[in-house]
């Protein structure tokens, strides 16, 4: 598998460190039922069985963080992003 | 059919050609009491168990593509009772117990080999780690040892002792652990329970379930609509798929774990030994042939088929605790799919949806688990409470606190 990094170009996955499932975003501390909605957004996944948007960390090259669309059926990249420029998504 | 010495001598005499099939490929009926999804080792040990503990007769097991096609038939067959937390260790000591009987049990030859288990130790500080984990062991009645280099030496020989980059100072042993051959587990447990009635269905994949005012009352199938009054989950790396199908979110991430086997050579490797230095175990099968495995390869997938950069590392850890490994030539690998929890242990629960039970979150510890999870989901399901074994393998651990973390990594299921 290779990823191909905004900043570096196509890289080997070896150089990515996987942080998981990137449409986990932070509850709202100050929310109604916040305490629930922590522990939902640490231990829950939806894991799907095909696309899946996901955080690399790229340690070995630029430092940055990526988003990735990723098949778990097959490994195919459909596209790669600055996980920052996505925040809104 | 039973087999036993007598049946041997009748069937050689008759040239081999009585043999019936182990168990009937039934067609699903439309209803009954209890289904269980997943033909792997946990579903049949759990529809046996239903049957012989609890006196239920109308189960159905329902599998996808071919018995034993999961992770059951893919696995490196380790089987140990060596944890460290006391939610696990009643429970994986469940197991060995029943291992130990398993063959009798199942009137089925399941190749248990008591050969032990090493863990290799290679700091002050790994020693002092697996010392807390005998004496958890012990505390549970559980036999352990720790070896020193010497006594290692004495076992293993051909680890590399001679200038290792990591020297092996000793080992955590359990003499009662060992491996058992997968496959036969599979059959031994469609064997034992056809013979009790339950009605084993292949090719038969859940797409759905039959809910009633919110419970769950049976299972839409590509054969089919199927009734039921409770259904079991048991289907190890789709767990969260076949979940998603009653609405339910699971703390588990699917993720890829890689095997590999070598060619056959001569007897050097006596038991099941673990790295403590890197990720690897390895132990050798009956034929010969060298059969290990490391770390995950760390990311969502449903791919069972993993990538290289796991296999080089793997191979690396190898080539450091056994140096001698390099001549060996590897014949195949492979990869099955884990449920990955978020505290690395398992969980056997009942589930927010009434009727619908989970058995599921196996990491890649599941196949020693195979006897006591069958006992113990068998028993949440007829009883509708947890077997006091496994009690503490609960679905809502994670909002209450009470996790099952053996290494006490957070919540991130590729470092378990
Ligand atoms: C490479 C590797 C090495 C391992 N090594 C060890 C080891 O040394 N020791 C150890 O203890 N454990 C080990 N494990 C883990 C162990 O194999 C699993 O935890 C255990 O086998 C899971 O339980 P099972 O046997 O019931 O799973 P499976 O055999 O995977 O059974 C689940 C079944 O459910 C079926 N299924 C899925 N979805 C559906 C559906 N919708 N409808 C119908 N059926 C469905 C699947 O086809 C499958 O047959 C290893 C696993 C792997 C992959
Ligand atoms: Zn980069």
């Amino acid at each position: 598998m290779r990823i191909d990094c905004p900043h570096c170009g196509s890289r080997d996955i070896q150089e990515f460190v996987y942080r998981g499932d990137a449409s986990v975003s932070r509850p709202d501390p100050d929310g109604e039922d916040a305490l629930k909605h922590f522990v939902d957004a640490v231990h829950l996944r939806t894991n799907p069985a095909g696309f899946h948007s996901e955080h690399w960390y790229h340690s070995g090259g630029c430092r940055s963080w990526v988003t990735v669309v990723r098949d778990t059926l097959t490994h195919e990249i459909e596209s790669v992003g600055f996980a920052n420029e996505e925040i809104d998504r | 059919m039973r087999y036993s010495a007598f049946s041997l001598f009748r069937e050689t005499l008759n040239k081999h050609r009585g043999w019936k099939p182990t168990w009937r490929d039934a067609t699903p009926k439309s209803t009954y009491d209890v289904i269980i999804i997943g033909g792997g080792g946990h579903g049949l040990a759990t529809a046996y168990y239903l049957a012989k503990e609890h006196g239920l007769t109308n189960i159905a097991v329902l599998e996808k593509g071919w018995l034993g096609s999961g992770n059951i038939g893919r696995n490196t067959t380790i089987i140990r009772s060596n944890y460290l937390l006391p939610g696990n260790q009643a429970f994986y000591e469940l197991s060995m117990k029943l291992w130990e009987g398993l063959e009798q049990e199942l009137n089925y030859n399941a190749m248990v080999s008591q050969r032990g288990v090493l863990n290799l130790f290679h700091s002050d500080g790994q020693r002092d780690t697996y010392a807390r984990r005998a004496n958890s062991m012990r505390l549970h009645g559980v036999h352990s040892a720790l070896l020193d280099a010497d006594e290692v030496r004495r076992m293993v020989p051909i680890l590399g002792f001679e200038e290792a980059r990591f020297p092996i100072k000793g080992g955590l042993w359990q003499a009662r652990g060992g491996t058992a051959r997968h496959d036969a587990v599979a059959w031994g447990y469609a064997h034992a329970a056809d013979m009790r009635g339950v009605d084993i269905v292949q090719n038969c994949q859940v797409t759905g379930f039959l809910r009633e005012g919110g419970r769950v009352v049976g299972v839409e199938t590509s054969r089919g609509k199927i009734r039921a009054r409770k259904v079991g989950m048991s289907v190890a790396g789709s767990s969260s798929r076949v979940a998603a199908m009653a609405d339910l979110r699971l703390p588990i991430e699917s993720q890829v774990l890689q095997a590999f086997v070598s060619e056959g050579i001569k007897p050097k490797i006596p038991c099941v030994v673990t790295y403590g230095a890197g990720h690897f175990y390895i132990s050798q099968s009956d034929k010969g042939g060298l059969v290990f495995g490391g770390d995950l390869d760390g990311y969502n997938s449903y791919a069972q088929r993993g990538n290289l950069p796991t296999v080089e590392h793997v191979l690396e850890a190898g080539m450091s605790m056994m140096p001698s490994i390099g001549r060996v030539r590897m014949l195949r690998s492979w990869g099955g799919i884990m449920d990955m929890t978020m505290d690395g242990s398992p969980i056997i629960d009942r589930t927010p949806v009434e009727g619908l039970y989970l058995n599921g979150g196996w990491c890649y510890g599941g196949f020693k688990a195979t006897p006591a999870a069958g006992w113990c989901f068998a028993h949440l399901i007829a009883r509708n409470e947890p077997h006091p074994s496994a009690a503490a393998m609960r679905l809502d651990r994670f909002a209450t606190g009470h996790i099952l973390n053996e290494n006490g990594r957070g919540a991130q299921p590729n470092l378990h």
